[in-house]
C-alpha cells in the first residue's frame, strides 16, 4: 500500500512565503511558509479551523492572502480567481463539488473550455476529445447523463476529469474521502496515484491521518492557522501527528467521565425505527445521566436516525417512549414537547438563522414563554438569553451579535443554549463539535458531561472517533442502518469500534 | 478553555456597543438620510412643495401603494414574493362596487376585502401545500385574478350609484389627513407592531432568514408563510377598495404594475429581497422616497418621462448597497 514516495519528486513547485490570511475577526493563517515538490503528494492536517481549507484555496485562486507570497514554478503570483490559477495550471477539487448538476457530464468537464466554432459549441469535437480523455484518465463515465445523477464517487471522478481536461499541474483536493464508502476511497487513491505518475501535483487536504499516512510523500501540520512542521510521511505516525496538531498529548482533552447509577430509568426508548433504506430497524435506549456516543461511517444512518427521533423527517415505523410514556413526534414541534432536543449536524443549514442576533436564536423556540399575547417581551427575551448564554459558557454581551460575526465555537454555544432552555429529558447532539476550535471543544465537552451529571439523557452522534469513546458511557455502532455492536465503557475501543463500522472488510481506514 | 482562549478575543466585538462601520451604516440608514436630503432639496426648490395641502395631497395618494407595500414586507422578509397584488387590488375594487350594487355599501367594502383576503390565502396554500415558487405562483394567480375581473366587469366600467359608498372620500377627516391617510396610518402602525413585537414577527424573520432551522426549532412554517401572503392579499384587498370607493367606481385594469412599485419600495426602503431581514419603517420611507421623487418632478415641471428612469436608477443603487454588504458578511 505504500506510495513511490519520492520517485516522481523533483524540486520545488510551489514556495509559499510568509502567507497570512484574516477573515473578519479571525486570523485564519498567519505567516505560513511551505515548500511543494513537483510531483509529489503533499498532505495538509490539522484540526477543524486549522486552516487547511484556507490555504487550499488561497492556492487556486478562490481567496486572496493578505500577506506574503506566493511563488508558482519560481514565479511569484497572486490569482485574483479560480480562471487565473487554472491559466497557471492549478485547480482545486472543493469539500462542496462544483458541478452543473442539471447538466450532461460532457458539459460538465468541458464548461469554460467547449470546443466552440463561431461561438457555437462543436458537439462532435467535445465527444472526441471526451474519448481521449477518458483514455488518459481511466474514467468512463457516460457522458450524457445528468451529472447531479451520478454517485458522489463519480462526481469525484467527473471533477478529476476537468481539472486534467484543464491540464492542471497541480490539484487541491480538500477532504475527498468525505462521503465516501471505503472500496470508492481506495479506488480514489489509487487514481491519485496515477495523476501523481502523469506528473500531477497534488496537495491533499484531509482528516484521516491513516489515509495521510499511507498515501502522502510530505505531511505539513497545522495548528491555529499557524505552520507546525512539514516532514516526510514515512517519518510520521497518527500520534505524532496528532501529538502536532493539538499541541498536547490526547487524554487530556476529556473530561472524567461520571457513569449513572445503574437504577437511572431510561429517558428514551426506542424500538423498531425504520425510515426508507437509511434506517433498517432500530433499538436503543438512553438512561438518565447517561451519554451514549453512537459512531458509525457517513451515510450509515445516524442523523437519520437522530432526525427521525426528534419528528424532523417522517418514520416509517418504530415506537418512541420519552420517560416511560409512548411519544408520537410526528414534527420538531411535537418532539419538543415531548421533551427532546436536537443540536442538528450542520448549524448553518439546520440550526442558526445566521442574519438574526443570539438572542433572537436562542429564544426563538421558546418565544411562547416570553411572551404575553403574542407580544414578546424585549427584556425578558434578553434576560433569558443571557442566561442561558452564561451557561453554556458564552461570553456575557455575546449574545446580542448577529450569529454570523461569531466564531464557530461560540454559534455552536448559541446552539446548544437554544436548545436547552426548555431544559429537555434527551438531548440528541449531532457532531456537537464540528467546525470549533480546540479551546471550545473542550468547553463543549465539558457541558456535555455536566448536563448528563445532573440527570439529562444524551444521545451523542460523532464522526471524531476520540469523542465518542471520550465522552459516552456506552457506545453503539451503526452501518448500513443497522446497529451493529454495542460496547459498554470498559469494552469500547477504536479497534472493535471500526471494526464494527466497517463489517467484515474492516480496514484500516479509521476516521 | 486554556491557551486558545486568545482566538475569541480576536473576535469582532457585539454590533450595538461598538460605532458600525460605513457600509453598514450606509445600508441601515442611508436611505433616511437621502429622504430627508431630498426634503430639504424639494423645500428649498419649490414653494409648492412645503405646504399643508400638498403633504397631505401626498400621503393620500400613497395610501394604496403604502398598504400594499406593508403587505409586500411581510411577504419578502419571509423569504416570498407576490406579484399578485395588482390583479387583487383590481379584483377587490370591482368586487366591491358590484356587491355594493347588489346589496348595500358596507358589505361591497367588506367583499372587496374578503376577495383579497380570499386570494391571498390561495397564495398561501399554493407556496407551502403546494410546493410552488411563490414567484410563479402569484404570477400564475395574477393572470387569474385578472381575467376574472375582466369576465366580471365584461371590460367595462363599474359605477356605484349610491353616495354612502364613498367611505373613503378625499375631503378632509382629522385636521386635514383624509380616511385613507388614516387607514394607511393604521395599517402600517399594526404592520410595524406585528413584524416588530409579536411572536409571529419573530417567525416570519427566522423562516425568511433560514427556513429549515425555523422548523427545527417547532416553527410551524408552513402557517407563517401562508399567513404573509394572506396578509398580503388583505391588503391589496382594502388598498383596491379604498380606491374604489374614493371614485365610486372600478375597472378590471385598475392598478397596473403596482405590485412591482411595492417591491420597488420594499427595496429601496432597505428590506433585503433574499429574506429574513427588513422592516416596516424602510417600507414606509421607501414608500415616501418614491412619492417625493414623483411630487418633485412634477412641481418642477420636469418632463415626467424621467421618473421612471430615476426610480430604476434607486431600485439598482438599493440592491447593489444589499448585495455589496452581504457578500462582505459571508
Amino acid at each position: 500500500m505504500s506510495a513511490p514516495r519520492g520517485s516522481t519528486s523533483s524540486g520545488p513547485y510551489v514556495e509559499l512565503r510568509g502567507i497570512s490570511k484574516r477573515f473578519g475577526g479571525v486570523q485564519a493563517l498567519s505567516d505560513v511558509s511551505l515548500t511543494i515538490a513537483r510531483g509529489s503528494i503533499h498532505a495538509l492536517v490539522g484540526e477543524n479551523g486549522a486552516g487547511k481549507s484556507t490555504l487550499g484555496k488561497i492556492l487556486a485562486g478562490g481567496i486572496q492572502h493578505d500577506a506574503g507570497e506566493l511563488i508558482v514554478g519560481g514565479r511569484a503570483v497572486r490569482y485574483r480567481s479560480p480562471h487565473d490559477a487554472l491559466v497557471d495550471g492549478v485547480t482545486i477539487i472543493a469539500q462542496e463539488l462544483a458541478l452543473v448538476p442539471q447538466r450532461t457530464v460532457l458539459e460538465n468537464v468541458f464548461l469554460g473550455v467547449e470546443s466552440r466554432t463561431l461561438g457555437v459549441v462543436d458537439r462532435r469535437a467535445l465527444l472526441r476529445r471526451y474519448e481521449r480523455l477518458v483514455e488518459r484518465s481511466g474514467f468512463a463515465l457516460p457522458p450524457s447523463m445528468p451529472a447531479g445523477a451520478l454517485r458522489l464517487a463519480d462526481q469525484q471522478k467527473l471533477e478529476i476529469m476537468r481539472a486534467i481536461a484543464r491540464d492542471a499541474r497541480l490539484i487541491v483536493m480538500d477532504e475527498p474521502t468525505a462521503g465516501l464508502a471505503t472500496d470508492e476511497a481506495k479506488k480514489l487513491f489509487a487514481d491519485i496515484r496515477r495523476l501523481q505518475a502523469d506528473g500531477v501535483t497534488i496537495v491533499y487536504v484531509s482528516h484521516f491521518l491513516d489515509e495521510v499516512l499511507s498515501l502522502a510523500d510530505t505531511v505539513t501540520v497545522l495548528r491555529d492557522g499557524c505552520h507546525v512542521r512539514t516532514a516526510p510521511a514515512a517519518g510520521e505516525t497518527r500520534d505524532s501527528l496528532i501529538g502536532s496538531m493539538l499541541g498536547r498529548p490526547l487524554t487530556t482533552v476529556f473530561p472524567p467521565k461520571a457513569p449513572p447509577p445503574p437504577d437511572a430509568p431510561a429517558v428514551l426508548s426506542v424500538r423498531g425505527l425504520v425510515r426508507g433504506r437509511v434506517v433498517r430497524g432500530v433499538d436503543l435506549d438512553v438512561r438518565a445521566g447517561e451519554i451514549v456516543g453512537m459512531a458509525g461511517l457517513i451515510g450509515s444512518g445516524r442523523s437519520e436516525v437522530a432526525r427521525a427521533i426528534y419528528g424532523a423527517d417522517h418514520r416509517d415505523a418504530g415506537a418512541i417512549s420519552v420517560c416511560g410514556r409512548r411519544v408520537d413526534p410526528r414534527s420538531p414541534r411535537h418532539a419538543a414537547r415531548a421533551g427532546i432536543s436536537l443540536l442538528p449536524e450542520s448549524r448553518k443549514h439546520d440550526g442558526l438563522v445566521m442574519l438574526r442576533s443570539g438572542v433572537e436564536n436562542i429564544t426563538l423556540p421558546h418565544l411562547d414563554g416570553l411572551s404575553r399575547a403574542h407580544v414578546v417581551a424585549p427584556r425578558r427575551q434578553r434576560g433569558a438569553a443571557a442566561q442561558m448564554g452564561a451557561r453554556v459558557g458564552l461570553r456575557a454581551g455575546r449574545e446580542r451579535a448577529p450569529v454570523f460575526t461569531l466564531s464557530g465555537g461560540n454559534q455552536q454555544k448559541v446552539l446548544f443554549a437554544k436548545a436547552l432552555m426548555h431544559e429537555p429529558r434527551l438531548l440528541i447532539a449531532d457532531e456537537p463539535t464540528r467546525g470549533v476550535d480546540v479551546g471550545a471543544k473542550e468547553a463543549i465537552y465539558e457541558l456535555i458531561v455536566s448536563l448528563a451529571a445532573a440527570g439529562m439523557g444524551v444521545l451523542l452522534i460523532s464522526s471524531e472517533l476520540e469523542e465518542v469513546l471520550g465522552l459516552a458511557h456506552r457506545v453503539l455502532v451503526m452501518r448500513e442502518g443497522r446497529l451493529v455492536g454495542a460496547f459498554a465503557d470498559g469494552e469500547a475501543t477504536e479497534g472493535n469500534v471500526m471494526s464494527a463500522a466497517f463489517g467484515a472488510v474492516a480496514e484500516g481506514r479509521s476516521r | 478553555m486554556t491557551a486558545h482562549d486568545g482566538s475569541y478575543a480576536a473576535e469582532a466585538p457585539p454590533r450595538g456597543f461598538a460605532p458600525r462601520v460605513s457600509l453598514d451604516a450606509l445600508r441601515d440608514y442611508g436611505v433616511l438620510i437621502s429622504l430627508v436630503a431630498l426634503f430639504v432639496a424639494l423645500s428649498i426648490a419649490s414653494s409648492a412643495f412645503l405646504t399643508q395641502t400638498n403633504l397631505l395631497n401626498i400621503l393620500d395618494q400613497q395610501a394604496d401603494l403604502g398598504i400594499i407595500a406593508c403587505g409586500a414586507t411581510l411577504v419578502i422578509v419571509a423569504g416570498g414574493l407576490d406579484l399578485s397584488v395588482a390583479a387583487i387590488f383590481a379584483l377587490a375594487g370591482v368586487m366591491a362596487c358590484k356587491v355594493a350594487n347588489e346589496t348595500g355599501p358596507l358589505l361591497g367594502i367588506l367583499a372587496g376585502c374578503g376577495v383579497g383576503l380570499g386570494v391571498g390565502v390561495l397564495n398561501g396554500l399554493l407556496v407551502t401545500v403546494g410546493r410552488m415558487n411563490s414567484f410563479i405562483a402569484t404570477l400564475a394567480m395574477s393572470i387569474i385574478v385578472g381575467g376574472v375581473a375582466l369576465a366580471v366587469t365584461g371590460g367595462s366600467q363599474v359605477i356605484v350609484e349610491d353616495d354612502s359608498f364613498r367611505f373613503f372620500p378625499q375631503d378632509a377627516l382629522v385636521s386635514g389627513l383624509t380616511r385613507a391617510s388614516v387607514a394607511l396610518v393604521i395599517v402600517v402602525t399594526v404592520a410595524w407592531f406585528v413584524l416588530a413585537r409579536t411572536t409571529f414577527g419573530r417567525y416570519v424573520y427566522a423562516v425568511g432568514g433560514n427556513a429549515e432551522a425555523a422548523r427545527l426549532s417547532g416553527i410551524r412554517v408552513n402557517v407563517v408563510r401562508g399567513a404573509t401572503f394572506a396578509l398580503s392579499g388583505l391588503g391589496a384587498g382594502l388598498a383596491g377598495v379604498i380606491v374604489a370607493s374614493r371614485v365610486s367606481s372600478a375597472t378590471a385594469d385598475a392598478g397596473a404594475g403596482l405590485e412591482l412599485t411595492a417591491i420597488a419600495a420594499v427595496v429601496i426602503g432597505g428590506t433585503s429581497i433574499a429574506g429574513g431581514e427588513g422592516a416596516i419603517w424602510r417600507t414606509v420611507v421607501g414608500v415616501l422616497f418614491l412619492a417625493l421623487v414623483g411630487n418633485g418632478f412634477n412641481l418642477l415641471g420636469v418632463d415626467p418621462l424621467y421618473e421612471r428612469v430615476v426610480t430604476g436608477a434607486l431600485i439598482v443603487l438599493a440592491v447593489s448597497i444589499d448585495a455589496w454588504a452581504r457578500r462582505r458578511r459571508s
